[in-house]
């Protein structure tokens, strides 16, 4: 009924539906309406924090006050007496991003070239652990580690690898199925083996996958705390980034917790961006 | 095909990748079994061998005052979190797959970010100006930090349903004289509606489980993670707990397959969308 009537009305200005002409003509004007809230949302709950810390960085704790005149004497002090754990952190990091990737792609492989009918059930099966309780799942893995690896970093890496296998496997995954299969008979027809084939057409195609994978893994892991803790067990020499920061949190220097995040941001940043581009560098020269 | 030598043909079964995988799959399960096998066992020490039955540990899990209030908090934060970055993330997502915006890649890229950086960078930039503007810590901030964090998985969920279906849809419906909100409620809505059921649940699972953040922003109560996390600096509380994640595992694993199937039926007819 109410649809025949807003026909019957609306025949003349078909194309055009019934908002302020100007704002309806405008398509960015609307979108960007569209997109606001929860591009203020990122700005305030995103941006405006992470400049306020950037600000507390070059602040300094005395005592219980904050001397707000603007020094770098944290970021001196980060980098003389930091610098083992920052590096500690970045390696940890790496080794499991690298790990989860290694294991993983095998994996990934399997379920996009060779499971067939049971793909879905593949995926689910490889992403549920993922979304049971973290810090159980990493307890449960301390719980079975044999005594002598407990409280190792080397503990700390496998206790990673085992957490955050669905972010392998997934991008890889999606690279992997994306590849037009053509490409490989042409390659077999034309006498190239199954090597040859997956060194020079599959691997180079799911590089993006790759490198999603490293990065949504190296990136959160270095800021892990629950890891290091539950598998670490208090141990310094476990220690990542994340439990001085806590520290220096409880101990009240907030400043100086801003500037070892800040730092330890920095440093993801050049060794994603390295990283990245010393594997795309690797890609071309694959080809 | 005249190829001189034998040569394995593209998708042919090989056995080494098989095993591999199914290997993998007990690497990955293995520990997942120790939480139920575990919180059965008759014993304080959580080690092999395994003495002998019990349910004790459910009883004493279930008695506890302080469990049911920490599951209570959670799942309030749970749903606040869930709602709110689902709407947000169907904003944006909306804006994003129908609106040519300029300086698009820039706002995604910002919306996307709190993905790409460490939990810990949000945790205490969130607590700092918590503290610079005075707003004292509760289960609030805990569930602000949670949309932050959940906005942008949401947002992923609908743009790549909202990619997915037949934009002819909605054009047919504004041709036809109904307005872009009308058009949103009748066409679009209905038709995403499994992708936003599947937001709400993954972003729910989200929340649900995230530690760091609410170990930095928690006033006086406790969430679930953070109840179970002051639970293992303990190992008189360890068999409780263990009991509290093997239920835990299990109502996950029922809310991902939900979540999954949902989004697979969502994804219409003989086309499987599975992955990211």
């Amino acid at each position: 009924m109410r649809l025949a009537a807003d026909r019957a009305g609306q025949t003349k200005a078909a194309k055009q539906p019934s908002w302020g002409a100007a704002f309806t003509r405008s398509e960015a004007l609307r979108g960007w309406t569209l997109l606001s809230p929860t591009t203020i949302l990122m700005v305030v709950g995103l941006a405006a924090p992470l400049g306020i810390m950037l600000l507390y960085s070059f602040w300094k704790q005395e005592g219980l006050n904050l001397n707000t005149d603007l020094t770098i004497a944290n970021y001196a002090e980060v980098s003389t007496k930091y610098y083992p754990v920052l590096l500690r952190s970045l390696w940890i990091a790496a080794a499991a991003a690298f790990l989860t990737v290694l294991l993983g792609y095998p994996v990934a492989y399997y379920v996009a070239f060779h499971a067939k009918n049971s793909k879905f059930i593949w995926l689910i099966l490889l992403t549920i652990p993922f979304w049971t309780s973290y810090l159980l799942r990493v307890f449960a893995l301390r719980v079975i580690m044999p005594d002598e690896l407990r409280a190792t970093p080397g503990a700390v890496v496998i206790a990673l690898t085992h957490a955050w296998a669905a972010f392998a496997i997934l991008p890889i995954y999606v690279s992997l199925e994306k590849i037009d299969r053509t490409l490989l008979e042409a390659a077999a027809d034309l006498g190239d083996g199954a090597m040859r084939r997956f060194w020079r057409i599959t691997f180079p195609l799911s590089l993006p996958g790759v490198i999603s994978a490293m990065t949504l893994i190296f990136v959160p892991t270095i800021g892990d705390y629950v890891t290091p803790s539950l598998i670490g067990g208090g141990k310094p020499s476990t220690f990542m980034i994340a439990n001085i920061i806590q520290g220096q949190i409880k101990s009240n220097d907030w400043p100086l917790a801003a500037t070892t995040a800040i730092v330890s941001m920095i440093m993801v940043a050049f060794a994603v961006y390295f990283f990245v581009a010393a594997l795309r560098a690797a890609a071309r020269s694959l080809k | 095909m005249s190829a001189a030598k034998p040569l394995k043909k593209v998708g042919e079964k090989s056995w080494g990748i098989t095993l591999f995988a199914f290997l993998y799959l007990a690497f990955l399960y293995a520990p997942m079994l120790v939480l139920p096998i575990f919180s059965f066992a008759d014993q304080k020490v959580i080690d092999f061998p395994i003495k002998g039955f019990t349910t004790q540990w459910y009883e004493q899990m279930f008695a506890k005052e302080e469990m049911h209030k920490a599951l209570w908090n959670s799942i309030q934060v749970g749903v606040i979190a869930s709602v709110t970055a689902t709407l947000f993330g169907l904003l944006a997502a909306k804006a994003i797959t129908r609106y040519a915006i300029p300086g698009k890649g820039f706002v995604m890229g910002l919306i996307s970010l709190p993905l790409f950086i460490p939990e810990i960078l949000l945790g205490l930039s969130l607590l700092i100006i918590l503290n610079v503007v005075s707003i004292p810590l509760s289960l609030l901030t805990i569930a602000a930090g949670h949309v932050l964090l959940c906005t942008p998985f949401a947002m992923a969920v609908l743009v790549a349903r909202l990619d997915g279906f037949d934009k002819s849809l909605e054009e047919a419906s504004l041709d036809l004289g109904e307005t872009g909100w009308m058009t949103f409620w009748r066409v679009t809505f209905p038709l995403i509606m499994p992708a936003v059921v599947s937001s709400l649940l993954l972003t729910f699972i989200v929340s649900f489980d995230e530690f760091l953040l609410a170990f930095f922003l928690q006033g006086t109560e406790q969430t679930l993670p953070l109840y179970i996390w002051s639970g293992l600096r303990f190992p008189s509380n360890f068999p409780p707990t263990l009991a509290l994640g093997s239920i835990i595992l299990v109502v996950s694993i029922v809310l991902v397959v939900l979540a999954e199937w949902l989004r697979q039926a969502g994804s219409g007819g003989g086309k499987v969308n599975v992955g990211v």
